[in-house]
């Protein structure tokens, strides 16, 4: 079977490897890079649990070759934030309660951050578009999309607004 | 890692991904790779070489003509289509299509002549490229021909393209820019789910005004038009909506599987061809 090298730069820094032709670009973020932010829940572009940026575009990472990503530039969730400087999608995620076991959470901020760069001021219809290729199985999509809606403000100036009490 | 082996190379020029076709029996043409990948990972698929198209340079750019008729190439995703200032200004129907294809991330990936290719029955851009009178180029072994979408599909998962032909760009007439409409699609859940029933029923405002299309996806073995159903509104406009529902509800043949039963989607055809009838009414008024 063939293998390339291929040189691309993830989070920012230039990666050069050798790959089989049928590892997907999630395998090799995984198993390669030991980048295990993004998860691999369906395989088969459903629940987008894998994405990423490629080329600053949200990309289904299990549905794409690793050596397809040759000079490409990738984002993964370790590329955006840490836990000494969350971005303020990360932080909104926590305000909200958006996270309970975390296995779509990369998935969806990433998805969250392509619709924010393109539209800084999205509407909560336009965030449900964005999102309705990430499956959550525990949290439910109320407290998400709120986050999105509050980072979304934090990141045009906005003073970010404290989660109201729910009652009930 | 669940994907059986396979070689992958990356053409760069047209000529190069057809003669590598040629050299390599068992090879398919990869562009996104969306129903590519998934079908090979079930194993209902197992070529034995990708040749990736979308290095191609001559593959990767919308372009209007000196015509005004505007080409798309195989390598354009189906997000820089539906994006596009042109195909939203003169084909919003195409770009609306477009955008019903799976969710965001999909459509960075997914091209729409890989929509077409693959064939489904489901694919929700055949219909606006039927609707459109829209025209694909294609490349093979044995030379280039155009061939009009109305003779693009044969079957479910099956087109006019002889073995090894690429698709190389899809025309859109610049005669087709006057249509406006809407597609109707019924799914089990809003977002990534293929449809059940499609419906989109058009009409012109451009070249000959006041002509209608009225094609379906999903509830056939190809998406396909009904020339009879648009022959009766172009006749009586929306006052004919009732009788043009029941020629499409005659016209398709449905079969039932786990996204609906034949009964309900012949019922449901009738339904949004009248609702797609009514639509257009509202918009010219
Ligand atoms: C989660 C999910 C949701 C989906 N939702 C929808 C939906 O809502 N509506 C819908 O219509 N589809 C849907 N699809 C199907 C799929 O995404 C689309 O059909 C897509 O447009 C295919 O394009 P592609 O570029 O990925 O094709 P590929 O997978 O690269 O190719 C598809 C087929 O066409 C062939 N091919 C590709 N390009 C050419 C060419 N230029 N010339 C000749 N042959 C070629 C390939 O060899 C292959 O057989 C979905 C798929 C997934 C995984
Ligand atoms: S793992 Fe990629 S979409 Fe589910
Ligand atoms: S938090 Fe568990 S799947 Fe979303």
């Amino acid at each position: 079977m063939t293998e390339h090298t291929i040189t691309l730069r993830v989070n920012g820094l230039e990666e050069s490897r050798t790959v089989p032709s049928n590892q997907t670009l999630l395998s090799f973020l995984r198993d390669t890079l030991d980048l295990t932010g993004a998860k691999e829940g369906c395989g088969e572009g459903e629940c987008g649990s894998c994405i990423v940026l490629v080329d600053d575009k949200p990309v289904n990472s299990c549905l794409m070759l690793a050596v397809e990503a040759d000079g490409c530039s990738v984002t993964t969730i370790e590329g955006i934030g840490d836990a000494s400087r969350l971005h303020p999608l990360q932080s909104a995620f926590l305000a909200h309660t958006a996270v309970q076991c975390g296995f779509c959470t990369p998935g969806m901020i990433l998805a969250g951050l392509a619709l924010l760069r393109e539209n800084p001021s999205p509407t909560e219809a336009e965030i449900r578009s964005a999102l309705s290729g990430n499956l959550c199985r525990c949290t439910g999509y109320r407290q998400i999309i709120d986050a999105v809606l509050a980072a979304a403000a934090a990141m045009r100036g906005e003073a970010a607004r404290a989660p109201e009490e729910k009652t009930g | 890692m669940l994907l059986s082996r396979f070689e992958y190379a990356a053409a760069r020029t047209v000529e190069e991904a057809v003669s590598r076709w040629g050299e390599s029996p068992g090879a398919a043409y990869l562009a996104g790779g969306t129903d590519l990948l998934t079908q090979m990972r079930i194993g209902k698929r197992a070529p034995r070489l990708l040749i990736d198209i979308k290095r191609i340079d001559d593959l990767s750019a919308i372009r209007e003509r000196t015509n005004g008729d505007l080409s798309i190439g195989a390598a354009v995703p189906l997000a820089a289509i539906a994006e596009h200032p042109i195909v939203r200004e003169r084909y919003p129907l195409l770009a609306e299509c477009c955008t019903r294809v799976g969710a965001r991330p999909l459509r960075s990936r997914a091209t729409m002549i890989g929509n077409i290719c693959n064939a489904s029955p489901a694919a929700d851009t055949a219909v606006a490229l039927l609707a459109l009178d829209a025209e694909a180029a294609a490349c093979g072994p044995s030379g280039s021909r155009a061939i009009r979408i109305a003779d693009f599909f044969t079957g479910p998962g099956e087109t006019s393209l002889l073995p090894g032909e690429l698709v190389t760009e899809v025309v859109l007439p610049l005669a087709a820019s006057g249509w406006r409409g809407a597609y109707f699609r019924l799914s089990r859940r809003r977002g990534m789910d293929l449809a059940t029933v499609g419906v989109l029923v058009a009409r012109s405002n451009g070249e000959d005004p006041g002509r209608h299309r009225v094609a379906l996806a999903s509830v056939a073995p190809t998406p396909l038009r009904v020339p009879e159903a648009e022959a009766c509104l172009d006749r009586n406009g929306a006052a004919a909506a009732p009788r043009a529902a029941e020629i499409a509800r005659e016209a398709c043949r449905p079969i039932t599987d786990l996204r609906g039963t034949a009964a309900y989607r012949r019922e449901m055809v009738g339904v949004l061809v009248r609702r797609g009838a009514a639509a257009l009414d509202r918009r010219t008024k």
